[in-house]
């Protein structure tokens, strides 16, 4: 007589994936080349700012090559061009530029960047939701960037975060400074409010990230009264009035 | 009868005469096609207005199998197009055009052959001169250098233009003197060719033709331990047109299918009309490449591609100015802060920068005006609009003044004073007010954005 195996035994304890078991995303430890993406509004800068944060934060110290930035035409127009003087210091005299007119040809100068040996990594910027940058131009990137080591960072501005291939997915905006010592009234080190909503690897979450010249520092996120310490202004009316 | 007769005298004598009308303008533009299609048999072609052409075949006789076969082939050619030629082939043009005028059929001059035979007017001379030369009894070129060469010089002395002075013709035909029309130096260019059997209408056949070519101008570089900087690739077709496509490389290289690759990038909106019959790979521009590359293709497949490979094909899809780097210069306005380089060109010495005063990531091309809101005329404002959507300054850093640029610009230009701001969302910003009030160089200043910080 055989003896039937019950069809729950098959049946998997846990997902595959489960998000539990993953380890949680921490500046610092990623060490292979990768392909992320990162969403972010056009009026700031803070999108290209956290893509070579991210890009330097996993590279490793006394890297010497060469570095790419491809920008199409409409987010050069709406975020400008790379300015030498702002760039962090070990990364000014290695930048090459592309100022591709389409995002077919920023594709194809991505996909170009990522097959050569010589580069440390690649930043791209990409404004909107093109018809060529489809499911198939992500999977594309990816490939390349896994068969070449070379790392790659795409800025969307204003985008929709479509379908994508990408192994992580933030989204970011500006985040208030910490005033600096010598100056409280001025703006400080640049922090951004980063939501990795999607990635292969860790669960997602959100961090207060600050660049602090040398490393990256995630810290939680503001609480929704995040003003325990400041008085919030008084505005137009008198203070009795409530 | 003779050039230059009446019509009317003409049909006077001869009533049944043909007339067909002339046409300069269309024979000398007929003239600069054919020159250019001439350039078939060396690089270098010239007119010799009205019904000449002159090609420097130096170094190009051995492609067509001896200089005897190269005139043939020219007169085949030629033939087939409709035209009546004579040709001559001689080490200077002088020489070339006295044989193609006055010399026997398809003459070559070689170094024992003398040209003492051929009348006077083989020295291209005007007119009057062959006039002056026939009343002296100058018949022939040898005459000329029977009679004192003093003697002709002191009757010619007083002309200058060599079309006036046997003499100078003499010393250009002997090449004495230098012509204008010849290269000064024979910078000997590498070219490699193939001539096809059969016009080639389809792509995959000029391909394979490309290739064959580019593997032959890498054994000629190799040879010469030269790398190309700059290919032209012309292709002959049946119907006298010469489409050309050039190329330029970031770095020295004589890598075949690198090259091969490059070029069929450009060759997409090629129409081959009615066949290609000849086509012709030559790099005027070379730079020493002692060391031996290997396999671009094989090598970019498992190791990736060279940084100058890959500006390379950045460059020939994207345009040589899309793919740059910026450096620095030596100013204080932001703006001119930096300057775009090709992207291998080494760094020039420079004055390292200030490091004082932060500065944006990124620069707009262009400063946009922003509408500010409650501002007292000196200051800072508390508010600004820009891009439609409006910004409360929450954190400012300033105001950096920066003069202009007095040596580089006019006196009506106003000095700025810039803001590294943090608006409330914490959006940092870098906008300056453009001139203060009350300076006499406009009205109320104006503010503007000019850079994103990080």
């Amino acid at each position: 007589m055989t003896v039937l195996t019950p069809l729950s035994a098959f049946a998997r304890t846990k997902p595959l994936h489960s998000p539990a078991s993953l380890p949680r995303w921490q500046p610092g430890r990623t060490t292979h080349a990768l392909h992320g993406e990162v969403f972010a509004p056009a009026g700031e800068g803070s999108g290209a700012a956290m893509a070579l944060a991210m890009a330097t934060d996993a590279a490793q110290a006394g890297e010497e090559r060469a570095w790419l930035w491809v920008q199409d035409e409409r987010s050069l127009k709406l975020g400008g061009r790379p300015y030498r003087p702002g760039l962090p210091g070990p990364l000014r005299d290695r930048l090459i530029h592309v100022a591709a007119k389409s995002a077919e040809d920023a594709l194809f100068a991505l996909e170009e960047g990522l097959r050569c040996r010589d580069l440390a990594f690649v930043i791209g910027e990409i404004a909107a939701n093109p018809r060529s940058l489809n499911f198939t131009a992500a999977r594309r990137l990816s490939l390349a960037v896994e068969r070449h080591g070379v790392p790659l960072w795409l800025v969307r501005l204003d985008a929709q975060s479509d379908l994508s291939s990408a192994r992580q997915r933030w989204q970011v905006r500006a985040a208030p400074s910490r005033p600096p010592h010598w100056n409280a009234a001025a703006p400080g080190a640049p922090a951004w409010q980063a939501d990795l909503f999607r990635a292969r690897a860790h669960p997602p979450g959100k961090w207060i990230l600050r660049d602090e010249g040398t490393r990256l520092r995630a810290e939680p996120p503001h609480q929704p009264s995040h003003s325990v310490d400041l008085v919030s202004a008084a505005g137009d009316r008198p203070l009795a009035a409530g | 009868m003779h050039a230059g007769v009446l019509l009317a005298d003409a049909r006077a004598l001869c009533p049944e005469l043909a007339v067909a009308l002339g046409d300069p303008g269309g024979d000398l533009a007929f003239l600069e096609r054919l020159a250019l299609w001439a350039r078939r048999w060396g690089p270098w072609a010239a007119l010799d207005p009205p019904d000449g052409l002159i090609v420097d075949t130096t170094g190009v006789a051995h492609l067509f199998g001896g200089e005897a076969a190269l005139l043939d082939d020219a007169a085949t050619r030629l033939a087939a197009c409709g035209l009546t030629v004579r040709l001559g082939l001689a080490p200077t043009a002088g020489a070339a055009w006295a044989l193609a005028h006055y010399g026997p059929e398809r003459a070559i001059l070689h170094p024992q052959d003398s040209l003492d035979d051929l009348p006077v007017a083989a020295l291209r001379l005007d007119p009057a001169t062959l006039l002056v030369l026939r009343r002296l009894g100058l018949k022939r070129i040898g005459e000329l250098s029977g009679v004192a060469r003093d003697a002709l010089a002191r009757r010619f002395r007083n002309t200058r233009a060599p079309a006036a002075n046997p003499l100078i013709r003499l010393d250009q035909l002997l090449g004495r003197v230098p012509e204008p029309l010849l290269p000064v130096m024979a910078a000997e260019l590498p070219l490699v060719q193939r001539r096809l059997m059969e016009p080639i209408r389809h792509r995959s056949l000029l391909d394979r033709v490309l290739a064959d070519l580019c593997e032959d101008m890498a054994r000629l570089l190799e040879g010469r331990a030269e790398g190309a900087r700059r290919l032209e690739l012309a292709l002959w077709k049946v119907d006298g047109e010469v489409p050309v496509r050039k190329l330029e490389l970031a770095a020295a290289s004589r890598d075949a299918a690198h090259i091969a690759r490059l070029f069929s990038g450009k060759l997409d909106d090629l129409d081959a009309g009615f066949g290609i019959e000849l086509a012709r790979l030559s790099a005027p521009w070379t730079e020493p490449l002692a060391l031996s590359q290997g396999d671009f293709e094989r090598a970019a497949e498992a190791h990736g591609t060279s940084l100058a490979a890959c500006i390379d094909r950045l460059g020939a899809r994207l345009g040589a100015g899309a793919v740059r780097r910026p450096a620095p210069v030596a100013s204080h306005v932001p703006e001119r802060a930096q300057r775009w380089v090709p992207p291998l060109e080494p760094e020039g010495a420079v004055q390292s920068e200030l490091v004082f005063h932060a500065r944006p990531l990124k620069l707009l091309d262009r400063p946009e005006p922003i509408a500010v809101l409650y501002a007292s005329p000196d200051g800072l404002p508390r508010r600004f609009r820009w891009r439609g959507a409006v910004h409360e300054i929450a954190r400012a850093e300033g105001p950096e003044r920066i003069a202009p640029e007095w040596w580089r610009e006019r006196g009506t230009v106003r000095l700025r004073d810039y803001y590294r701001i943090e608006d409330g969302e914490g959006r940092r910003y870098w906008i300056y007010r453009n001139g203060i009030d009350g300076d006499g160089r406009g009205g109320m200043p104006e503010w503007f954005m000019q850079g994103l910080c990080a």
